[in-house]
């Protein structure tokens, strides 16, 4: 048994490559997620029963399904039941954005409910509407107690985007495989990748805490 | 004397439960009108359907002898935008305060004059300042409602409904979740203000207040206004029993004169 991660380090830039479309996947999931997410949270709170129970569907759909499945789905199926061309990139996102936004969704919305009433009705007694009651008074409150729910939920997505190279989108895990197998080198190519994940969700959730500490100063925070 | 509020015939109900039944009543302006009732007699629900916190179930409200709302088939609708409007004529003091514990002080009293009322910055800062100062609290301007006092909140909430400009003020209990020493200084607040001309309507349970302060006590019962009049008459001289029992009930342990 001999560690040997020249031969690794010669075509590291294939796992770099695999790293920036990673990291591309899980934010391009996180830009359209978050705001789809609280869209999602509204509509759940809605008085509107036919919206709420529409959205109260997509929401437990895409979080009992496993994302496998739903990968799968948009990159295999969805072109055969209307004429879209996939690429994996298209799917992978389209699957994590969804997927992700239904998590983003219950963290939304139970972020939103742990406001006291009493907000919003202070809000209303000086002539808010909902959106300016939501934007100014409701949002700003309930953001910071979800930022540990949402680190963790984004450090799951990050985790979970792996599952990309199924359908051979270069991403970190795609190009660990195809360096394993070009380099004879499992041992070496799968340890640099599992450190590579363990910096970059250390330094995700250390940047958590950070933002944490910094809003606990400013008033009401999680952490004080 | 000109009208500032006028309710006819109000009536509302939760689910099948008819909480107000048939209410009227105009409040002039400068008039300072108390109502008392036990809870449950439909107090807080009239007071919020004034500005219409509660949308009423049938009647009409005037404000400044504007018909809100609009008639259809004998049905009041209303549109959002409308009550938003008017809620911002309206100030409302709660008796949980619902101040905004992500802002200062000032910020709190500046975010309806800049929000709702488009004032600049620099407008709404000066006004909020000349509210607080009002309340004698400009040196909080720059804290943190979480470290005010439960009193000092109460007047920040009464700053903060001040800087609308209000046509008219509704207090809901304002006191009532209130340590007792700290009382005193939101209803010399609200004394204040009385003696200073402003309109207002309060719902509380501050018999003394209700006696010094208001020029017309309401006295509510199962949600219809069992007893009018001045509070130098009607609080010493009920004319129903069941006013009566109330007031007792208020006074059963009274230091001796």
């Amino acid at each position: 048994m001999e560690w040997n991660f020249l031969a690794v380090l010669n075509d590291i830039d294939l796992l770099f490559l695999g790293l920036v479309n990673t990291l591309k996947v899980t934010g391009l999931a996180l830009f359209f997620g978050v705001p789809l997410g609280l869209v999602l949270a509204l509509s759940r709170l809605s008085t509107f029963k036919p919206l709420s129970a529409v959205a109260g569907f997509i929401v437990e759909f895409f979080r009992t399904t496993p994302p496998l499945v739903q990968l799968f789905w948009f990159f295999f199926a969805l072109p055969i039941l209307i004429d879209v061309s996939m690429t994996p990139l298209i799917a992978a996102v389209v699957t994590f954005s969804i997927q992700s936004s239904a998590f983003f969704a219950e963290i939304f919305r139970s972020g939103i409910q742990s406001i006291d009433k009493g907000q919003w009705e202070g809000a209303k007694a000086i002539g808010m509407t909902y959106s300016q009651s939501l934007s100014r008074i409701i949002l700003p409150q309930a953001v910071k107690r979800m930022i540990p729910a949402f680190m963790e939920r984004s450090i799951e997505l990050l985790k979970t985007t792996t599952l990309v190279s199924t359908v051979a989108y270069a991403d970190l895990m795609f190009q660990a495989n195809e360096l394993a197998q070009k380099t004879f080198r499992p041992l070496e190519v799968y340890t640099i990748v599992a450190v590579i994940y363990l910096v970059l969700i250390f330094l995700c959730s250390q940047f958590s805490i950070w933002v944490e500490h910094r809003l606990a100063k400013s008033g009401e925070g999680t952490v004080r | 004397m000109t009208e500032i509020v006028r309710i006819e015939n109000l009536h509302k109900s939760f689910d099948n439960l008819e909480v107000l039944k048939g209410i009227d009543l105009t409040v002039n302006s400068g008039e300072t009108v108390v109502l008392l009732g036990s809870s449950g007699s439909g107090k807080s629900t009239m007071l919020r359907c004034v500005n219409f916190m509660e949308i009423p179930t049938s009647g009409k409200i005037y404000l400044n002898g504007d018909l809100v709302g609009n008639e259809r088939s004998g049905k009041m609708t209303y549109r959002e935008s409308e009550l938003c409007a008017l809620r911002s004529r309206i100030g409302m003091v709660f008796q949980h305060f619902n101040l905004f514990p992500h802002m200062t002080v000032i910020e709190n009293v500046m975010e309806g004059q800049v929000i709702v009322l488009g004032r600049s910055k620099s407008e709404a800062r000066e006004k909020a300042m000349a509210q607080l100062e009002r309340v004698g609290l400009a040196e909080k301007a720059e804290e943190y409602p979480a470290r005010l006092s439960g009193g000092q909140k109460q007047r920040v909430a009464i700053a903060r409904a001040l800087a609308m400009d209000p046509e008219v003020m509704l207090f809901d209990e304002v006191t009532s979740a209130l340590d007792p020493e700290l009382v005193g200084e939101v209803l010399k607040s609200m004394r204040q203000l009385a003696e200073e001309g402003m309109t207002m309507l309060c719902v509380t349970h501050e018999l003394g207040f209700a006696y010094h302060v208001a020029n017309r006590v309401l006295f509510l019962n199962d949600g219809a206004i069992l007893e009018e009049g001045e509070p130098q008459k009607i609080l010493k001289t009920p004319k129903t029993d069941r006013m009566r029992e109330f007031l007792e009930g208020h006074s059963l342990f009274k230091l001796p004169d």
